[in-house]
């Protein structure tokens, strides 16, 4: 399974949940799937995703909050799954498409092949922790997944490629983008 | 540390000019307001400065005014966040930056950043004062009104002994 697939057999479960997408191919390979109101693209910041998710999430505890996250964004900001975890946050989910690499940038290794991320999540503390590694498993558990009481940390395992982004650069500015999430979050403009 | 009277007109001066999102880590400079914001459950102690960038984003754009408290050392931390985040997307928050090395006479470890921090915030056009204790209401007046009109980060800096 890669990003693309991932990311297909997820949007038909995404209603009205806040998006948080990490920077690089995962906001470009999001964006080239779904987009509205709700969705975030976090182009610069790398690592702050969950960060941002998590300010979302306790700004507005009735609304439930979807970050869209990779290996990479999660091992540069690894206290953040600690503090994410302490906070307990019920409406976050924090989904971690783990492809081993720095797809981005030239796809050189990360260490998450090493270290199982959602093992750190689960020692945090995250209220639920899964893994997924084949297509099937994520289309018979993300319904599941995405309305658990949070804070939930999916691991979701895919392969790089194919050659090349995954979808288009970002078209909306980033004030317009600011200013769409205010208004989706019911904050005064 | 227990609160003070000064840190406790402090605070109540932000919630007066509508701040409402407490975040940060710590500095000795500023542990009386943050003992302060502790008391009234107003404070979410983050683990890293940028981090806490990240938390104060967020709650911006879910209808919150952030504050992100931090000592200078963390501004260098931030930096990525601040330009790449804040200043990009149009997120105002309050940045209460402590100023070790202030004048010099400090530690060791926070001369050079004490030395540039206003230079740096001039680089990052981040407008900022550094209030004397007669002046903290005018200044966070401004800066509220500052954040509110460029839409953009604004910051204190607080000199040594500017809280009991």
């Amino acid at each position: 399974m890669m990003v693309r697939e991932a990311l297909e057999i997820i949007a038909p479960h995404l209603g009205d949940e806040v998006c948080v997408h990490s920077n690089g191919y995962m906001s470009r390979a999001a964006f080239g799937v779904r987009d509205a109101e709700s969705c975030f693209y976090m182009i610069g910041s790398m690592g702050l995703a969950s960060s941002i998710g998590l300010g979302m999430a306790l700004g507005q505890p009735g609304r439930r909050v979807v970050v869209f996250d990779g290996d990479g964004n999660v091992l540069m900001n690894m206290g953040t799954l600690a503090r994410i975890a302490t906070a307990a946050p019920e409406n976050l989910v924090h989904l971690c498409f783990d492809n081993g690499a720095h797809a981005s940038t030239g796809a050189q290794a990360t260490i998450s092949g090493d270290v199982q991320l959602e093992e750190v999540a689960r020692a945090a503390g995250y209220r639920s922790v899964a893994r997924i590694e084949t297509s099937a498993a994520l289309t018979s558990e993300i319904g599941d997944l995405l309305t658990r009481r949070g804070p939930v940390f999916v691991l979701v395992r895919i392969e790089l490629g194919p050659d090349g982004p995954p979808g288009p650069r970002i078209t909306h500015t980033p004030r317009e983008m600011t200013d769409r999430l205010r208004r989706a979050l019911g904050a005064s403009p | 540390m227990t609160a003070s009277a000064s840190a406790a007109r402090f605070v109540d001066s932000l919630q007066a000019a509508g701040f409402d999102f407490f975040t940060g880590v710590p500095c000795s400079l500023v542990q009386s307001v943050i003992a302060e914001l502790e008391q009234r459950g107003l404070y979410f102690g983050e683990t890293r400065e940028d981090a806490a960038l990240g938390v104060a984003a967020g709650a911006y754009m879910a209808g919150r005014l952030p504050v992100v408290i931090m000592q200078n050392s963390g501004l260098g931390v931030s930096l990525n966040a601040l330009g790449s985040l804040h200043l990009l997307y149009d997120m105002p928050c309050l940045l209460l930056v402590t100023w070790r090395g202030f004048d010099r006479n400090d530690a060791p470890e926070h001369l050079i950043m004490g030395e540039v921090m206003p230079r740096l915030l001039d680089l990052f056009d981040i407008p900022h004062q550094a209030p004397l204790a007669d002046d903290v209401d005018a200044a966070i007046a401004w800066a509220a009104h500052t954040l509110g009109e460029r839409r953009k980060p604004v910051c204190l800096a607080v000199r040594p002994g500017l809280f009991a």
